[in-house]
């Protein structure tokens, strides 16, 4: 059985107007656990909404999305948060870390919502995952104060605090360099395999989609399997546009 | 629990990262508990001080004054049968303080010359009905009634005529007349205007007056030689008056006038007083709650992507809105917990007794009153609770996927 099954998801939005826009159009999407599996496309091609679904932040307008089997469209508001910080780790492309706080502040800024002995450490879980990604020297540094590979390192260890079955990850090389943002996937890819938890990476970079099992693309909101000289196309086009 | 815990200890956070936005904030609450518990503890020493200026003068409530005299000659009823049917009657109604009062003139024979003083007969338990608290020394007791040396109170212009600062000298004063008498000065009372000497002593002491009929209602000021005072429940004063005028008259065959003597309408002039305070307090609140609304407004808008990023984690609703609402309660009411021990240092602290009452102490000071503070601080975290609502709403609405693209 699927960690996660997406059979014949759309999303539509009503527009002022009156038109429908729609973004996503019967996507089927399989993830195992474990897994690693990247997407790629153009802007606005509906990469982030699919994720928002994925990490049930967003609900599809039609199809089926099954976490565990079970179906997600009829969970409670409350019910899907817990899901979200239980299951899910999200990185962001703008990082996303809390203003003021310290890193070690921010990765244990998920575990707030846990419950028992996760709650109660926090703290020392939060020092551990930054030593695991090479920042346990500067733990009580702000954000301000790291630079954007170290700030998407912490982002990544706060991904990781809650041990998420699932991690997606939105752009997350795009606000770096090219050499930072390899360095940066290559810990993701490492942390998330060390952990056995899923990735899915939303990418322009084909070399960071590269580094997916299994690779996709994401067009006119319809996703496909990606083929290696298209994505070479897609990702020289992308790059012209961007 | 833990949720609770997570949600304070969130709230906490916020309070402690934006220590700067938050204490600016609060300014306006601090401010406004400060200032409606200190006038409500400060109100409750103005209430006490009015009281007890208004018993200094006219007695505690309810205070009986009776007059009895000879309708056909205007004398008093002589002062043996006067005293025993008073008795008689303190003792059959279980009155417990009654006292006599009777004004005179008398010859002092002070440094710049004798002069003619009023003076005040009273019994010992005058200054009891009349919360008399001396600044020095002591108020006349039992013993000075028969004391060969009449015992005197006076008040601070008396021992500026007596050229004498204080009574650490043991000051005494002859009184004059067919047969002198020295007078010892026990206690001094700040009373009285100006340089008007003022001289108490006790009724029944030695000396030229002690005789019965000495005094002459001629030359009293007031209405007969001696009246008599009894404290009585306010609540039975009227029938207390009935059944003395009845009693007396009727034991000594003399016209009894009574009259009820304390302040009237105090209780309502002090209750109106608290009211205008108390007013005057909660408006101070709900302008430091709007300046705490203001700012929550302002500041959730700032944090809404950090909101959104928090619902990724797995924040409900239910949890983003009360964190923001307790960010509000946890600040507000610390500001009340700061505010009012400002305010218990401050009316502790403060001359109260010399700004308000002349230097002269209490009889019943009051302390700083518990409900005041526990109102304060209830009035902070209900002002932090409703400045927090608004903000917590909007926080909760804001759709989790705008708020990360913010």
């Amino acid at each position: 059985m699927s960690l996660l099954s997406l059979s014949g998801i759309s999303r539509r939005v009503d527009l002022p107007d009156g038109s429908v826009l729609p973004i996503l159009t019967g996507v089927d999407l399989q993830l195992a656990a474990g897994e690693h599996v990247s997407i790629v496309g153009r802007s606005g091609s509906g990469k982030s909404t699919l994720l928002n679904i994925l990490g049930l932040l967003d609900s599809p307008t039609e199809g089926e999305y099954l976490l565990d089997g079970e179906p997600t469209d009829h969970l409670r508001a409350r019910r899907r948060s817990r899901l979200r910080g239980e299951v899910f780790g999200f990185v962001f492309q703008q990082f996303n870390l809390l203003p003021r706080r310290t890193a070690a502040e921010n990765v244990a800024a998920p575990l707030l919502y846990a419950r028992g002995r996760d709650f109660l450490r926090r703290r020392r879980t939060a020092l551990e995952m930054l030593d695991r990604v090479g920042l346990g020297a500067r733990a009580d540094q702000v954000p301000e104060r790291l630079s954007g590979g170290e700030q998407q390192r912490v982002a990544i260890a706060r991904a990781l605090v809650r041990s998420p079955r699932v991690v997606l990850a939105d752009e997350p090389t795009g606000a770096l360099d090219v050499e930072t943002g390899a360095q940066v996937m290559a810990l993701l890819a490492q942390a998330t395999a060390e952990n056995g938890a899923a990735l899915v990476t939303i990418t322009h970079d084909l070399s960071v989609a590269a580094l997916a099992g299994r690779r996709f693309r994401l067009e006119g909101g319809r996703l496909s399997p990606l083929v290696e000289s298209g994505a070479l196309n897609a990702a020289t086009a992308d790059r012209g546009t961007a | 629990m833990i949720a609770v815990l997570g949600a304070l200890s969130e709230a906490w956070d916020e309070v402690r990262v934006h220590k700067s936005r938050v204490v600016l904030s609060l300014v306006g609450v601090f401010l406004a508990v400060f200032a409606m518990t200190s006038v409500t503890a400060l109100g409750l020493i103005v209430a006490q001080v009015q009281q007890e200026g208004a018993e200094r003068g006219s007695g505690r409530p309810a205070t009986v004054a009776v007059n009895a005299y000879d309708p056909m000659t205007g004398m008093p009823p002589d002062a043996a049968e006067w005293d025993a049917a008073v008795a008689e009657l303190v003792d059959r109604h279980g009155i417990t303080t009654a006292a006599t009062i009777s004004y005179g003139e008398g010859l002092f024979r002070l440094p710049g010359g004798t002069q003619r003083l009023q003076t005040m007969r009273v019994s010992p338990a005058y200054g009891e009905l009349h919360r008399k608290e001396p600044v020095e020394g002591r108020w006349l007791r039992e013993g000075d009634r028969t004391s060969l040396s009449p015992a005197l109170v006076v008040n601070e212009a008396f021992l500026e005529l007596l050229g004498v600062p204080d009574l650490s000298s043991r000051p005494t004063v002859v009184l004059g007349g067919p047969t002198p008498v020295r007078a010892t000065i026990v206690g001094v009372i700040r009373e009285g205007y100006g340089s008007e000497p003022i001289v108490y002593r006790a009724d029944r002491s030695g000396g030229p007056w002690d005789a019965p009929g000495a005094v002459d209602p001629a030359t009293a000021m007031y209405a007969g030689p001696s009246t008599l005072e009894l404290w009585v429940p306010p609540d039975q004063a009227e029938q207390v008056m009935e059944v003395v005028a009845r009693d007396l008259g009727a034991a000594l065959d003399v016209q009894v006038d009574t009259y009820r003597q304390d302040a009237s309408g105090l209780e309502e002039t002090l209750a109106m007083l608290r009211l205008a305070i108390r007013c005057a307090g909660i408006v101070v609140l709900v302008l430091g709650g709007l300046g705490v609304l203001n700012i929550g407004l302002v500041t959730v808008r700032q944090r809404i992507r950090e909101i959104g990023v928090r619902r990724s984690f797995g924040a409900t609703s239910g949890r983003i809105f009360s964190a923001v609402m307790l960010e509000s309660v946890c600040a507000t009411a610390l500001a009340g917990v700061a505010a009012v021990g400002c305010s218990i240092v401050l009316v502790r602290n403060l001359p109260l007794e010399q700004l308000l009452n002349d230097g002269i102490p209490l009889a019943d000071t009051p302390g700083f009153p518990v409900a005041a503070a526990v109102e304060g601080l209830v009035a902070a975290t209900a002002v932090g609770a409703l400045a927090g609502l608004l903000p917590a709403l909007i926080a909760v609405r804001a759709k989790v996927i705008d708020a990360i693209r913010f």
